[in-house]
């Protein structure tokens, strides 16, 4: 691959040279109904190379199945749908290959050990081996990546929940897929596994080019990781944009809080910094524990939804892309 | 240099491997061990000792008892066990991940028969082997009943296999699995003329029994294990080999295709949701 391509087509190329990366999932009035049930009801999303994608809503918004039918392991009602040049409904096995899904595990292969599992499925991935993007990662350094080195010779069933989620990881991203699904990756972990998930994410992102989705339920993990957040509400994309774009858009108004004396302020504007100044040039030095905080993610995502669950979703819908694009 | 032949054997190898390593596995866990290879082998056994002494027409109890016993344990571990693994591993997500790699479903395929195959060759040795060198009568006849033993165990546990992978299939709950495929191998032990001979029954229901596949095995089993003199002067009268083979045969083929069939459809739905809807379900059973 020449560098000029590669400057086209990676994520550090696209941002260093300002051409976009290329696109390599693509998704326009994805509909999709169980019986009489309209789960998704015309849901659009597009992901580029490398990019990050974070994927909010309530419980029973359709993100699983959304995220399942772009691996191709649910057929859509309507809709089209391109995951790396392909339908996921006729995906073949090389199309295969190039993805990564994390599953939710239970209790399969419990009389297994953690290094033969992973060595096991890794070695499906080996015919697709090319110069330039070597399948599949070496085991001990995926066991060493993940952080369950001390524990490759354990049986699988004799893991934590923690543990378990970590392999799970592993295993799809054993074949070092070009887009990896994951489907609430950190349900479970603790803050140390949390942290190390993310630094492995931005790795995956970073150097690896991976294009991730994943779906969470922990705004605060969103923000932290995602490059774009969609939140999907009523069967739809209501939301789109980055955490910042998101925070701006909500509320226009951010709260002051300050302290003169031992008397503590707050107030709420949507012209923070003339606020500030205006507080300086009256009180001076007298001015104390200064804090500006705009609208979080939370707020948005509350408020979104709220709206959506008021029965306002569509409107609201067109009002966020409108202002967004 | 990526023919789809080539994938599809790396696949194969894979599978070869998973199979062994389960069965390593299996042998490492008791409950297994106990439950899946020594129980029947060691009841089977018992009795053929304590009550095989009786002999009638050059046919010993004893060699009775090891011959219900083998053909017991074909249809047990070929159908019984095969539904139970099967809808288990789709409940609990193995066939998902498996289906989540590349050529993986060939894999799991590959794995599974290697795994079971292995199982039930170690299994039915336990009580054949003990069994010609213990209990009086029980012997192989000659080269011809050594190679239709092999055989007939080997196509009967591959024909069974794939109606137990297609219970198991139609099946969603893993627990209703068990007696649900337990119900029609005792049944179809039960009217083979296995246990006692077939005169006993209805000439209607002697048919039915004639069409599906342990009625075959017996007659095959018992032309391995039985003096072909003794066979002929009883009530079984002499086995047609070749007609085994090709009842046999036939039901392997159908088998196959209609498994397959059911596999796909039932691999086709699986996800993740129905794995986690599964897992919800049966942690409401609190068990």
């Amino acid at each position: 691959m020449t560098s000029q391509m590669a400057a086209g087509r990676s994520r550090a190329g696209a941002l260093a040279s300002g051409i976009p990366a290329e696109t390599v999932l693509r998704v326009s009035g994805l509909r999709m109904n169980y019986g009489s049930t309209e789960v998704l009801k015309g849901v659009d999303l597009t992901a580029r190379r490398g990019e990050v994608i974070a994927l909010l809503g309530p419980n029973g918004a359709g993100k699983t199945t959304t995220i399942e039918i772009l691996e191709g392991f649910r057929r859509r009602s309507a809709g089209e749908v391109d995951v790396l040049g392909s339908d996921p409904d006729h995906g073949d096995e090389e199309w295969r290959s190039r993805l990564g899904v994390v599953l939710q595990s239970w209790r399969d292969h419990g009389a297994w050990r953690v290094r033969d599992l992973l060595h096991h499925f890794g070695r499906f991935y080996a015919p697709y081996s090319k110069t330039d993007h070597v399948r599949p990662h070496d085991t001990g350094v995926l066991l060493d990546l993940v952080g369950l080195t001390e524990h490759a010779n354990q049986k699988i069933r004799t893991l934590s929940g923690g543990q378990r989620r970590r392999l799970d990881v592993a295993i799809g991203i054993v074949g070092r897929p070009e887009v990896l699904f994951l489907d609430e990756p950190t349900a479970g972990f603790d803050p140390r596994a949390r942290r190390d998930f993310h630094d492995l994410v931005f790795r995956l992102a970073d150097e690896e080019d991976t294009t991730i989705l994943l779906t969470t339920h922990d705004l605060d993990e969103a923000e932290k990781l995602a490059d774009r957040i969609l939140l999907l509400a009523g069967g739809r994309i209501v939301a789109d944009g980055s955490p910042d774009q998101l925070s701006s858009l909500i509320a226009s108004e951010s709260e002051v809080a300050w302290t003169v004396g031992e008397q503590r302020h707050v107030h709420a504007t949507d012209t923070p910094a003339r606020h500030v100044a205006e507080l300086y040039a009256q009180h001076g030095e007298d001015l104390t524990d200064l804090r500006v905080s705009r609208p979080s993610l939370e707020d948005v995502y509350m408020a979104m939804v709220q709206r959506y669950e008021s029965g306002d979703a569509e409107r609201a819908a067109d009002e966020f892309t409108k202002e967004i694009r | 240099m990526n023919t789809s032949v080539g994938l599809g054997a790396n696949a194969v190898r894979a599978g070869l491997s998973r199979g062994l390593i389960e069965f390593r596995g299996s042998m490492t866990n008791p409950q297994e061990v106990l439950l899946g290879y020594l129980m029947l082998p060691a009841m089977f056994l018992g009795m053929a000792l304590f009550l095989g002494d009786n002999e009638a027409g050059g046919i010993t109890s004893g060699m009775t008892i090891i011959f219900s016993g083998l053909v017991t344990m074909i249809a047990m571990l070929g159908m019984a066990t095969t539904a139970q693994v099967i809808a288990t591993e789709r409940e609990d997500g193995t066939l998902l991940r498996c289906r989540a790699v590349p050529h993986g479903m060939i894999g799991y395929t590959v794995g599974k028969t290697v795994h079971i195959l292995l199982m039930s060759v170690l299994a039915m040795s336990l009580l054949l082997v003990p069994a010609l060198l213990f209990v009086d009568g029980v012997a192989v006849q000659g080269w011809t009943g050594a190679l239709a033993l092999v055989w007939v165990c080997l196509l009967g546990l591959a024909t069974l296999a794939s109606i137990g992978a297609i219970i198991g299939a139609l099946i969603s709950n893993p627990r209703l699995v068990v007696g649900l495929a337990m119900l029609p191998v005792m049944v179809l032990v039960g009217i083979s003329g296995i246990f006692f001979p077939m005169a006993f029954l209805p000439g209607w229901l002697q048919t039915v029994a004639m069409v599906f596949p342990i009625y075959w095995i017996g007659e095959g089993l018992r032309a391995a294990l039985f003096p072909a003199e003794a066979l002929a002067a009883g009530e079984f009268g002499v086995a047609q080999l070749p007609l085994v083979a090709g009842v046999l045969a036939l039901w392997t083929v159908l088998g196959f295709l209609v498994a397959q069939r059911v596999l796909r459809r039932m691999a086709r739905r699986t996800s993740g949701s129905r794995v986690q809807a599964a897992r919800e379900e049966a942690m409401k059973r609190a068990y």
